[in-house]
């Protein structure tokens, strides 16, 4: 088990081994909390998407409304673009970006702001004024179901990409690091029970060795024993008839055998 | 005694007049041009009628295209009355053509005033409204000029001259200088018909006075809840048609749609533009009331303008006639564009002329 899959390159030590056990809880906390932030972002995401479904079916009632309101201007008043466009001096209708945080995730959204403007409300004054009123007021619902579809397209699109790179991430962590660390560790207590056996034996054998080592010695100061006592038996025959000269019967302190 | 001469110099021209509106679309026309699912169709439908084959060299069809070639048709027919006629009835088709000119000058009014380049809104102008010197007025860069070019080249110069002054086409809201100068027109419009006797003068001075009462209407409900003052309205209204002088008063001091209501009442004709049918009404608010004010209003002008054909011998037809064409082109543009827009079920909200 400890050979397959890939793993961390580290020396099996005890000191990684915390390491690795260190790192694969930080892991699985990241883990658990990522999949957390996953679910609240898919909540909003299908909330988003229902609301843009909603947005989008309204928005193509309102610009239908909205074109034939324009309809009806041109039908009591005829063309009046022109004198629109050049009585307008101010933006009545502005769009403000504030930004939302959804789990970690800023989110633009579009607020619309409109000031009553009184640019061009006496176009159509001799005939017609109440519907250039009425197509002004419609077309700015329409834009402002266009802003609202605007924020929510934007949010829609973010969060998708967020939930992408999430779920890239959970997926990372679950299936590839949290494995590697598992095997890491897993090498390493194999490799670290490896050496204790290795140890053991070492051990053993150098305690065998010993023990052999020494049952050799014995034996053979047994053995050496037994012949300085055949020697000396000789030696006191020599001794009796040429004692001075016999070297061999002369104990040397340095020698053990 | 009108009678007995009338032919000699117009004969010619009323029966011109009538045979065209002979011509005018009928409603078995337009239950027809309402089936049509396309604007394709629109056009083959519309072959068949006085319109001919007015489309045929359209490679696209669009509203705003069916409209102006209509419009061309209605100027190329005006055009053709304008150079038979002699006095007075040219000074009269004259007269008819001084309101849409109106609306161009106000038209370069607005560009001079924002200093654009005032040549390409000859092309937005109305071709009514058009006058030999019109591209002179583009010359004007600064309003004074524009002023002075007004006075000089155009017929329009006693309104400018009486009511306003070059200054004030600086100050004023563009739309309250149109109104002002239409106000004199009307006004103008009004005492010339009276030279030219009876019937013609019959026929018109109601016809008139159902427009300036309109306008004053108008201006009344419009300048609701915007700047314009009480007294700066009070100076729109034309001193003229039935509602002048009590009415006119009165409305000029109305803060609501309802005081407008109550001056309308006193004048039979005008009590039926307030009534609404219970139901409708009541979601539609203040400006539903207004929307359904301007279709009531197109009704009657048509009515009175069809009136004008049950009158021989007077120029009352030639302003009718020029009228009830304008409200067709509305309505065939408005077919058009429900058609365009696949607003089928307010297709029938057209007001049909005969």
């Amino acid at each position: 088990m400890s050979g397959s899959g890939p793993r961390e390159n580290v020396f099996a030590t005890r000191m990684a081994l915390t390491n690795m056990k260190l790192r694969l809880k930080g892991a699985e906390t990241g883990h658990s909390l990522l999949a957390k932030k996953r679910d609240a972002l898919m909540t909003r995401f299908r909330a988003i998407l229902r609301k843009v479904d909603e947005a989008k079916r309204k928005m193509g009632r309102v610009m239908q409304l909205a074109s034939f309101s324009m309809a009806e201007v041109t039908y009591t008043t005829g063309d009046i673009s022109y004198l629109v466009q050049e009585q307008a001096k101010l933006a009545t209708f502005r769009v403000k970006a504030t930004q939302e945080n959804v789990s970690g995730v800023l989110l633009p959204a579009f607020e619309v702001d409109r000031t009553p403007g009184s640019d061009f409300n006496l176009t159509g004054l001799g005939r017609g004024g109440q519907q250039v009123q009425r197509a002004k007021e419609v077309y700015a619902k329409a834009l402002e179901t266009l802003v609202e579809l605007a924020s929510l397209q934007t949010a829609f699109t973010i969060l998708d990409e967020v939930i992408r790179a999430t779920n890239r991430r959970v997926n990372a962590i679950e299936h590839v690091i949290i494995p590697r660390l598992d095997n890491t560790i897993k090498y390493i207590v194999s490799e670290l029970d490896e050496m204790d056996r290795e140890e053991f034996f070492r051990l053993k054998k150098v305690q065998g060795k010993k023990k052999r080592d020494a049952a050799i010695a014995a034996e053979k100061r047994a053995s050496l024993e037994k012949a300085a006592k055949k020697a000396a038996a000789k030696a006191v025959k020599i001794t009796q008839s040429e004692p001075a000269t016999d070297l061999l019967s002369t104990k040397d302190e340095d020698v053990i055998f | 005694m009108e009678g007995l001469f009338f032919n000699v110099n117009n004969g010619f021209l009323e029966g011109i007049v009538r045979g065209y509106k002979a011509g005018i679309l009928t409603q078995s026309h337009y239950a027809s041009l309402t089936q049509c699912e396309t604007l394709e169709d629109l056009k083959t439908q519309l072959s068949a009628t006085d319109y001919g084959n007015f489309l045929a060299n359209e490679a696209s069809l669009t509203t705003t295209i069916i409209s102006d070639r209509a419009t061309q048709l209605l100027v190329d027919q005006f055009n053709f009355l304008r150079s038979n006629a002699v006095e007075p009835l040219s000074k009269f088709l004259d007269y008819i053509t001084y309101s849409y000119m109106i609306d161009n000058v106000v038209l370069l009014i607005t560009g001079t005033l924002h200093e654009r380049d005032t040549h390409e809104l000859l092309e937005r102008c109305h071709p009514l409204g058009v006058f030999e010197s019109m591209p002179a007025l583009c010359v004007a860069t600064n309003v004074e000029e524009l002023y002075q070019s007004v006075l000089v080249e155009t017929p329009l110069a006693p309104y400018f001259r009486n009511c306003l002054s070059a200054a004030d086409l600086d100050d004023l809201n563009i739309e309250i200088i149109r109104s002002t100068i239409y106000k004199a027109y009307l006004e103008d419009f009004y005492e010339f018909v009276g030279t030219l006797g009876s019937p013609t003068s019959d026929v018109m001075r109601t016809i008139l006075a159902f427009e300036a009462d309109r306008r004053t209407i108008n201006i009344t409900i419009n300048s609701f809840g915007t700047e314009l003052t009480k007294e700066q309205r009070a100076k729109l209204f034309p001193a003229i048609g039935r509602l002048f002088p009590d009415g006119n008063n009165a409305l000029a001091k109305a803060d609501d749609i309802e005081q407008v209501r109550l001056v309308c009442e006193n004048i039979p004709e005008y009590r039926s533009f307030f009534d609404n049918s219970p139901g409708d009404a009541q979601d539609l608010g203040d400006l539903g009331i207004a929307a359904q004010l301007e279709d009531r209003f197109f009704r009657t002008e048509v009515r009175l303008n069809k009136e004008a054909f049950l009158q021989q011998f007077q120029y009352g037809v030639f302003y009718s006639y020029v009228k009830l064409k304008e409200q067709e082109i509305r309505n065939l543009t408005w077919i058009a564009e429900c058609i365009a827009q696949d607003a089928r079920d307010r297709i029938n909200d057209y007001i049909p002329i005969f």
